[in-house]
This record gives structure tokens, sequence and C-alpha cells, in this order.
């Protein structure tokens, strides 16, 4: 994989250039923050979602006897809005912008032998919490490439258990699972800069974005990567929509 | 038009930002070679990577393969698979999971071998040797170059064993619901073994306590308290660091051995007591007296 590292000597070597252009250029003020909304649709017949068996462990059988679980993988609402889709600034982020405030702290937790929330996004470097709401044991197993810089752990959460406060190095789309419940599976989406994750009727809002001209993705597990140019200035959010379509 | 400190502060930082992407490439003969004066330190003895070229290729390179990435001649034949040194992820550590294990970690491991892999005990090697090879396994990992090993985790000395602390044992092992992967019995039987699998996705069995088999991590007392408060990394064993205290963790050492084969002192106190397996059925209870 030579040309990772070719492709990473010219990224290199075009960040050089671009930070010497824009040391050449006026100060911008980071003082007025904007937004950038939109809405994820999804066009085509859903997916069909595979119902989980839970049986082998009678408490999550249980905990889910009402309602019939099911996968996750491709969230649709009834307006055809799409669920846990990730939104992030992908370019046009100048320096090492911490969009987060301290105080921010996403909550993982386990409920019901599920992830909730299914996509956890979060900030690099960003401290999250992992909580369990179960009366059954979990093992919440991260599994990152290490290469990134982001190194995987393994801990169980029986019942009862303190949360598990951590962070990620490294930009990455991180799968989640518990060995004890082989279909509980969940991400860690950890981005550079501000973000959002679209809710049950595919709306989002990133917020803390400083004016300038961007690019968005938008990342969904399965579906994969969708980008779209915007300019923020004062005032109005600027307005990003997608659309994934069903093969 | 005006150059600020500020701006270059973040400029530079933005290009140490894309640094990371040149690591994720596979690593290659000019990345060892630049960690050929890799070191380790064993008790008093200084390990040096470039010293073990000649034993790693005499004994290791079989399965390790010439870049340390696990892929050596005998791969496709064994199960599991060669440990692939590039992502710095092991097995058996005295330190926190997430955490690169000590010098220390892996002489043992190599001089130990891994029981139920086609990993051998390695007991030809002097001191040396051993802390030349652990440094030569560190050189293929860009982990090893930038971050320390974990603290290691502190265990207390260990206590008396008595029935109380085995019957402590089992409710440990009843409460933190070992049972799930290991079985009631430590048969390696419990409702979410038959689907484990290890970071690569490879089927992984649990650790059947009954059935004689040693550790891969080590068998004495004070193996079995770190196995499980460290966790192995890269398989479905996880730590319990954060739900074990350090007196019950002796606790669950002595329960442990009443599942295995061995005649122990821990076998015998159980077979007079008449412990049985705990009842899954009511894992949040504490079940008091047997
Ligand atoms: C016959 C094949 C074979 C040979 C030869 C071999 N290994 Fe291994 N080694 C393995 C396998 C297989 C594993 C993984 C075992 C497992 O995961 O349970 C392993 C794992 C390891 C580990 C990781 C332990 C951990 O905690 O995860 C180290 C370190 C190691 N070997 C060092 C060496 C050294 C040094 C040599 C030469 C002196 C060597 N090996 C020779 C097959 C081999
Ligand atoms: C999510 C499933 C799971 C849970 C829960 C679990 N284990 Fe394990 N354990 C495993 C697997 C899988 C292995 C085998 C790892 C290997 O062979 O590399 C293992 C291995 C072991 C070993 C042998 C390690 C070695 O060096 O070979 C011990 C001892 C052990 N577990 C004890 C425990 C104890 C005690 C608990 C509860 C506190 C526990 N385990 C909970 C899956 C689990």
């Amino acid at each position: 994989m030579k040309n990772l590292q070719k492709l990473a000597a010219v990224l290199m070597a075009v960040m050089v250039v671009l930070c010497g252009a824009l040391l050449l250029t006026h100060e911008v003020s980071a003082a007025t923050e904007g937004k950038i909304s939109g809405t994820v649709k999804y066009e085509g017949t859903p997916p069909h979602m595979r119902g989980i068996d839970m049986s082998k462990d009678p408490y999550c059988a249980k905990a889910n006897a009402s309602t019939s679980p099911h996968m996750e993988n491709v969230a649709v609402g009834s307006g055809g809005g799409l669920e846990n889709v990730v939104l992030y600034i992908s370019e046009g982020l100048s320096g090492p912008a911490l969009s987060q405030p301290a105080t921010n702290v996403p909550v993982f937790d386990q409920k019901n032998c599920e992830y909730t929330p299914h996509v956890l996004a979060m900030d690099v470097g960003q401290t999250f919490k992992v909580t369990t709401s179960d009366q059954t044991a979990h093992n919440i197993h991260p599994n990152p490439n290490p290469m990134t810089g982001n190194i995987p752990w393994n801990q169980s959460q029986p019942p009862g258990a303190p949360p598990v406060e951590k962070s990620w190095k490294a930009p990455e789309m991180i799968e989640v699972k518990c060995n004890i419940h082989p279909w509980m599976h969940g991400w860690f989406a950890v981005v550079k800069g501000p973000y959002a994750t679209t809710d049950a009727n595919g709306n989002y809002t990133i917020s803390n974005v400083p004016p300038g001209n961007y690019t968005v993705t938008a990342w969904q597990e399965t579906l994969g990567t969708q980008t779209a140019k915007v300019t923020v200035a004062g005032g109005a959010p600027a307005k990003a929509d997608f659309t994934f379509k069903g093969k | 038009m005006r150059i600020t400190l500020h701006k270059s502060l973040l400029c530079m930082a933005a290009v140490v930002m894309v640094f990371p992407l040149a690591s994720l490439a596979q690593q290659t003969k000019a990345d060892f070679d630049a960690r050929i004066g890799m070191e380790s330190h064993i008790a008093n003895v200084t390990g040096h990577a470039k010293n073990a070229q000649y034993d790693y290729r005499r004994y290791c390179v079989g399965c390790h393969g010439d870049r340390g990435d696990g892929m050596g001649e005998n791969f496709p034949w064994v199960d599991p698979k060669p440990r692939d040194f590039q992502l710095g992820i092991f097995k058996c550590r005295s330190t926190p999971t997430g955490t690169l294990p000590t010098d220390q970690d892996l002489s043992d491991t190599i001089g130990r071998g891994l029981d139920r892999s086609n990993m051998p005990p390695w007991n030809i090697f002097t001191e040396q040797q051993k802390a030349d090879l652990v440094a030569w396994v560190k050189h293929f990992s860009p982990r090893f170059a930038t971050e320390k090993p974990g603290t290691p985790i502190q265990i207390p000395s260990e206590p008396e064993v008595t029935a109380d602390r085995i019957k402590a044992g089992r409710e440990v092992f009843s409460r933190v619901q070992c049972w799930k992967c290991h079985g009631v019995t430590g048969e390696a039987n419990g409702p979410s073994a038959s689907t484990l699998q290890d970071d690569l996705g490879r089927p992984i069995a649990a650790f059947n306590f009954t059935e004689g088999s040693r550790p891969k991590c080590g068998s004495s007392d004070q193996d079995l308290y770190r196995i499980f408060m460290t966790g192995l990394d890269g398989t479905p064993m996880p730590s319990f660091a954060d739900n074990i205290k350090p007196d019950e963790a002796w606790d669950l050492v002595f329960y442990l051995r009443t599942l295995m084969s061995e005649p122990s002192k821990e076998k015998a106190i159980a077979k007079q007591l008449g412990l049985k397996p705990v009842d899954t059925n009511a894992p949040a209870q504490p079940s008091g007296q047997q």
C-alpha cells in the first residue's frame, strides 16, 4: 500500500501550499458562527431489516416482548427521512477547530440489549460515555483500525456497572460490538470538527460553523457517503439536502 | 496583510494532522529500518532489535513473516493465526485493555508460548536473546515508537484460601456473568459461546476450564487475576477492572480453581461444601450459602 503513503505526501505538500496562501490572506473573524441544516431522504423501497432473535438471553427477550426488535442498518422514517446519518465538514475547515464545549459529553447507552443511539457521532478528542441500563451483562468492544491511531479496547459492563469514559484520537467510523449479544452492533462516528446526526425524520443541523465555503459529507453505515458544497455566512443556516437511492 | 503567530501555528497543526495517513499504510522496510534502534528493558537486561535478526529468521519468520504481519509461509495452516506485530495488539498483558504490554510481558509470553495455538514455548533462549527478540517484535509496530506501555495493574498480595472466599468468588462469577461465555460449569458452553468471534472476525472458543488445558497467559494464581482484570485484547474476553474489586478478584481466582480439573485445595473445599454451579435464573441475587 505504497499509494497511501504517496497520497499522504501529496496531501501534505498541498497543505503546506494552502497554508502559505492562507497566511497571505487577511484575517477572518470567527466570531459570527453559522449553521448548516437540511434533510436526508431515502428514495425507493426501504430494504427489509431482519428481525433479531434474542431468545439466547431471556432478559433481552423479555425486555423486547412487546416490540419486534430488528436490525437498524437502514432506518427509514414514515416520510422517507433517513435516521442515523452522520453529517460533518470534510473540506474547508481551517486549523484544528475544536467544535465542542467540554460539557458536551455524548452518551452511548446499552438499553434493552440494543445501542441507543445506534450511531454516536463525536469530534476527535471529545470525551464520550458508555452506560448500561440493562440487568444483563454486556461487553463493549469497539474495533477500530489501530493503524489510524485509534486503539481497540474491550470492557465488560455487568448490571449496575459505572460508565466507561473514553475519547478517540483520529477520525474513523468505528464498529462497536457486544460479543455476548452478537446482534448488538453500532458505530462511533469520529469526525473532525462540528457534526450532526439525522433524527427519525432525516433532519439535521450542524452548529458552530464559522463562515466559509465547505464540503459537507453525509455518511450512512451501509449506503456510503455523499457530499455537497455549501457557503456559510452569518444569518440563515446554509442548506444541504441529500438523497440516498435504494438498489 | 498581517502574519500572525497564531495562524501559522494553526497551519502547522493542520499539516501534522495529515501525518497519521502515512501510518495507515502497510509498514515497509524503510519504516522498519527507521526503528531498528528499538530497545527493550527487562530487569537489568537491555535488548537490541538489530541483534535478534538471526534468531527471528531462524525461529519465528515461518509464522510471523518477514514484515511481522503474521503472513509467514505457515499462515494458511495455522489457526489461531500468527499475531500481526504491526498492529501492536497483544493478548497477554499486565496492562489495561487498549494499552501496549510491557517488555516483561512480551518476554514472558515468548518463554511461555501460547497454549491451544501453534506458538510453542521458547525455552532455548537466554534472557538476552529473549530481550533482543522483544525489541525486534516491537520494531514492527509504529505504536511502540510513539506510545508508552500501559501502567501494570496492581495485584495485592494473595490472601489465604477459605470456604467463605470460594463462596464469595462464586457470587462474583455469577454477578459479572462470566458464564455467558464460559458456561456455569466452565466448559466454554455458555449461551453466547457459539457465536464468539475474534477482532479479525474468525470464530474463537472461550476457555474451557475443565479439560486440563493451560491458559495462554499463564496459569499461576497471579496470572489468572491478571487475565480477567486486563482482558485478552483482540478477542471477546473483556477487562473486568472497573467491575471487580481487588479483594473480590482473589475470591474469583479461588472459585475458578474449583472449576479446573487439576486437584487443588480450592477443589477439595468446594467438594466438601457441595458447591453447585451458579444459578443463571437469579444472576443478580446473592444466593448465600450452599
Ligand atoms: C509455528 C508458528 C509460530 C512460530 C514459529 C512462532 N509463533 Fe509466535 N505466535 C504464533 C501464533 C499462532 C500466535 C497467536 C496465538 C494466539 O492468538 O493464541 C503467536 C503469537 C505470538 C505473540 C503474541 C502474544 C500475545 O500476547 O498476543 C508473540 C509476542 C510471539 N508470537 C512471538 C514469537 C516469537 C518471538 C517467535 C520466535 C522465537 C515466534 N513467536 C514463533 C505462531 C508462531
Ligand atoms: C464475551 C465472552 C466472555 C466473557 C463474558 C468472559 N470471557 Fe473469559 N474468555 C473468553 C474467550 C473467547 C477466551 C479465549 C481467548 C483466547 O483463547 O484467545 C477467554 C479466555 C479466558 C481465560 C483464559 C485466558 C488465557 O490466557 O488463555 C480465563 C482465565 C478467562 N477467560 C476467565 C474469565 C472470567 C473469570 C470471566 C468473568 C469475570 C470471563 N472470562 C468472562 C470470553 C469471555
